[in-house]
């Protein structure tokens, strides 16, 4: 069973940079996928990589990671102002963070609009696909 | 920026296996006559960053002269069993994997003393990467001049397009570090890039 846990911006905005990393690799250490609001700032990044690698162990392996963030779509040098003001004023939303541990996502493919999480298990289908047998069988089959 | 310096440091960044240390060679081998490191196909060959000082490159009449710093792949995995799928022993692997990782914060730690970075990406491979996009995401936060090598060009499936379509804002050079193809434009473009500061 796979487990994706959504992290809004709200619970991470009054948080110092460390704190955010820990508080997210906690989550991925617990084998849960984390769909967080908005993005890490580049110096994030590399420190959850950094304590990424010091918390590798036999049974962690690392996480997968992958960000998508609109594309600047304003040119003006006014529209772009304004857009760092509102950043620095209510921080970085924009834009969704996916992380996971390595042993369950084998890649992230990303494609600049487009998240694709290939998994390394097999997932399950919680129950199985009914069988219709005998008439209503047929029935639905020619209501097609 | 760097008229006054006596040393440039140079960094080479970039995932895995991109093919830093076949590049930081064959600069050293064309200014040195001297090897930087071991290159090899089996990931994280290069887990200590490893300098070489006073590489005097001379391009169309100009001369700098450059500390190479060769770095450990940047990566968010490192598996033990992904190296034993190379033969490698059991003990070995996991020694190796553990070497990866502090190679890895070592790497990260010495974003903050360069000068400027050439990033060395396989061309064969989706550059829309996360490591990737945060290499030279804090590299730019640093603003620390950047240099995209889109590496394996000699192989079939790499595309120059692709890095230049996903990093538009950034000078991108299509090279092949192993056969030294496009070496001239390189050159050109590093000191280009220096040239701007």
């Amino acid at each position: 069973m796979l487990t994706l846990q959504f992290v809004p911006y709200s619970d991470i905005e009054r948080l110092d940079s460390s704190a955010r990393i820990r508080k997210l690799l906690n989550i991925v250490k617990e084998e849960k996928i984390v769909l967080m609001q908005g993005r890490l700032r580049p110096e994030e990044e590399t420190g959850l990589i950094e304590k990424t690698m010091e918390s590798i162990r036999n049974k962690f392996t690392g996480i997968e990671i992958c960000t998508i963030y609109p594309e600047e779509v304003s040119a003006d040098l006014f529209g772009r102002l304004k857009k760092e003001f509102y950043k620095a004023l209510i921080g970085d939303r924009e834009g969704i963070t996916v992380i996971g541990p390595a042993t369950l996502i084998k890649e992230i493919r990303r494609d600049p609009n487009k998240i694709q999480l290939f998994t390394s298990v097999p997932v399950r289908r919680t129950s199985p696909r009914r069988k219709v047998v005998g008439g209503r069988a047929k029935a639905k089959k020619k209501k097609r | 920026m760097f008229q006054n310096k006596k040393q440039i440091k140079l960094g080479f960044y970039g995932p895995t296996n991109s093919g830093k240390t076949t590049l930081s060679n064959r600069i050293c081998k064309d200014w040195l006559g001297e090897e930087i490191g071991i290159a090899s196909k089996i990931p994280h060959e290069t887990r200590n960053v490893t300098l070489k000082d006073s590489v005097v490159i001379k391009h169309r009449g100009k001369e700098l002269s450059f500390t190479l710093v060769d770095t450990p792949g940047i990566a968010t995995k490192i598996d033990y069993e992904e190296f034993m799928k190379y033969k490698m022993p059991e003990q070995q692997a996991k020694k190796r994997a553990k070497e990866a990782t502090k190679g890895v914060i070592e790497a990260i730690k010495w974003l903050d003393e360069m000068d400027c970075v050439v990033v060395v990406l396989d061309a064969t491979k989706n550059p829309y990467s996360q490591v990737n996009v945060t290499i030279i995401g804090n590299l730019a936060a640093r603003d620390i001049p950047v240099l995209i090598v889109a590496n394996k060009l000699d192989l079939k499936k790499a595309s120059i397009k692709k890095v230049e379509s996903a990093f538009p804002q950034y000078d991108v050079v299509g090279m092949s570090a192993l056969e030294g193809t496009n070496i001239e434009e390189f050159y050109e473009s590093l000191f280009r890039i220096i040239r701007k500061r």
